[in-house]
């Protein structure tokens, strides 16, 4: 057995099967990709006010509090489905309205609470933010999260 | 250190450790701020401090791997370093793109998606110093002794180059978006840093214990060809619930759970070599770091990744304090503790002594590991709670939070601790030297 199993055939296992996942690997996000663009996401719907609302969720890195579908900093409450949290499937202008006002009055100051920052977004930026959650739960992710707590 | 080039190592060395300080600090304040939630508020809201101290950790275990090359190939290449004025602007330049992005996140100036928060600058810095890192380390691998220690190491590190260049491509759709970022954040850290880790404990392990070079080389081919039959198509275990096809459940949850077989492989590979080894080193602090790494990137990585990564119990533990718990220690495990283990074997011959400070080293070893085992198991504990009130039950992401507040003291406790570790292993690498041999290294080995 050590004798057969030679150095040379470590490497050549090593350096043969890591190609063959790396190209099995590739192909299936290849797959998920166009799945994704095709099936999962509402593409049609992904409008200029959702790119500009997703750099505004970029520049003011929300993530490093919240999560979105789950990644992020885990310090503040999910969002990638709070737009359906605050009614907005039902509802569209009281949850706009709602978001805004809540934005709008951060940080809340109280003793012991966790606070948001005041990031002074603009009326457009904070429309647009809404518009790019609001297309976030509208991506198929396998009924996750397993409730409206996020 | 039979190579003058091997010198450059050193300031990398230090810069690493510095930034180590400042990641375990800036932790440390991260982590008040979860249990006395108006400090710093206004002044350094928390996001900022997060991307200190995730970005403060990259930096520095990147430029510990750096470090750990120029050491290790001039040994395995036989020849000197190729430029070693390239390397010494490389460090240079490095540390200020580093800095930079740090003072800029104080100031606001940043982007967005999570790990990859630096300004565009920063990132194109990084490429630059990445090119000419590899530029300098290939050509003196080319031109010297191959072995499958350089192999495996040149091959992880031109694929940490290769897969950051995705961090250039940011979709507007949110879940294209995830799709590639997995593919720096995950084939990084699941994927080729694996492969660096594994040249540096084979390196390790021919020094420390004299094992013989052909069966070092056999493990680490077995042990790089189990982390990327895993980890490649492992990085499913990301895609379950991001807008991807419901497939990846069945592949993630397979491939994932085989990712603990390379970090096992690890534990038996060290062991084993230790066990069977010719040579009884003076500096036993190296081979205890060495030989901890393998142990806690077992637990951290393996076991507590294993914990969450079936797709119906990430279903319901997916971004929550147990990720949070994992992420520390699958990181302290792995790549804080490989280059803690090759700083303690390298220092000592960068600065021309006998293996000294090793009882303070070791100090600093069995109290920083206690720490973080205990930082993991409260986060594990708040994870558990987390996980049934509110993605259970149903009460909402706040009302958790404050039930959650016992955890939180009893971590910043252990993040206080590990701030002192790391401090103590500070002094044992450069505070004044030393000369600490076990006994029976004195014994056996001629007065020099």
């Amino acid at each position: 057995m050590a004798e057969r199993f030679t150095t040379s055939a470590a490497r050549n296992i090593f350096y043969g099967g890591s190609a063959f996942f790396f190209i099995a690997f590739a192909a299936l996000t290849v797959h998920s990709h166009f799945y994704m663009r095709n099936t999962s996401t509402d593409e049609a719907g992904l409008s200029e006010s959702v790119v500009r609302g997703k750099h505004v969720w970029e520049r003011h890195s929300c993530i490093n509090c919240h999560t979105i579908l789950g990644e992020g900093a885990y310090f503040a409450p999910e969002l990638g489905n709070v737009w359906v949290r605050y009614g907005g499937d039902k509802d569209p202008e009281g949850a706009r309205a709602a978001l805004t006002a809540w934005m709008n009055s951060q940080p809340s100051g109280i003793e012991g609470r966790r606070q948001m920052p005041q990031f002074h977004l603009s009326e457009q930026d904070v429309n647009d933010l809404i518009d790019f959650l609001a297309w976030t739960s509208r991506i198929n992710t396998q009924q996750w999260p397993p409730n409206t707590a996020g | 250190m039979k190579y003058a080039t091997q010198r450059v190592a050193y300031v990398y060395f230090v810069g690493a450790m510095a930034l180590f300080i400042v990641q375990v600090l800036v932790g440390t304040i991260a982590g008040t701020v979860y249990v006395l939630p108006n400090f710093l508020s206004e002044l350094l809201p928390f996001n900022i401090l997060r991307m200190i101290h995730t970005n403060a950790l990259i930096v520095w275990l990147l430029m510990g791997f750096f470090g750990s090359a120029y050491y290790l190939i001039p040994e395995e290449a036989e020849r000197d370093i190729h430029s070693p004025l390239l390397a010494y602007i490389q460090f240079w330049l490095f540390l200020f793109g580093g800095l930079a992005a740090v003072v800029g996140y104080t100031m606001g100036i940043h982007e967005g998606r999570e790990f990859l928060e630096q300004p565009l600058w920063v990132k194109a810095a990084i490429v630059v110093v990445a090119l000419m890192f590899l530029y300098n380390i290939s050509m003196t691998v080319l031109k010297g002794r191959r072995t499958a220690v350089t192999s495996v190491l040149l091959l992880g590190l031109w694929g940490i180059a290769i897969f950051f260049l995705f961090a250039f491509y940011n979709p507007s759709n949110l879940a294209v978006d995830k799709l590639y970022w997995w593919w720096v954040v995950h084939l990084w850290v699941e994927g080729v840093w694996e492969l660096v880790m594994g040249a540096i404990l084979a390196f390790l392990m021919i020094k420390l214990t004299g094992a013989d070079r052909e069966v070092v080389d056999k493990w680490l081919y077995a042990i790089a060809g189990l982390a990327l039959f895993t980890g490649l198509l492992g990085t499913g275990h990301h895609y379950y619930w991001i807008g991807a096809p419901a497939y990846w459940q069945w592949v993630g949850s397979i491939f994932s759970t085989l990712e603990v077989a390379p970090f096992f492989a690890m534990v038996l590979f060290t062991f084993t070599m230790v066990w069977k080894g010719q040579r009884d080193h003076p500096n036993t602090a190296a081979l205890l770091w060495s030989l901890g790494c393998t142990v806690f990137a077992f637990f951290g990585a393996g076991v507590w990744g294993f914990m969450h990564t079936l797709a119906p119990v990430n279903y319901y533990s997916h971004g929550t304090q147990i990720t949070a718990a994992h992420g520390h220690l699958a990181f302290f495990g792995a790549y804080v503790m490989v280059n803690l283990a090759m700083i303690t074997y390298a220092m000592p011959h960068l600065r021309m002594r006998d293996p000294y400070n090793q009882i303070l080293n070791m100090w600093s070893f069995w109290i920083m590991t206690s720490a973080m085992a205990f930082m993991t198991f409260t986060l594990t504990f708040a994870g558990v709670v987390q996980v049934h009130l509110q993605r259970v039950l149903g009460s909402t992401y706040m009302e958790v939070q404050e039930q959650l507040a016992f955890f939180y003291w009893m971590r910043l406790g252990a993040g206080i601790v590990v701030v002192i570790s790391a401090l103590l292993f500070v002094w044992a690498q450069l505070g004044p030297a030393r000369v600490e041999r076990p006994a029976r290294a004195t014994l056996t080995q001629p007065a020099e």
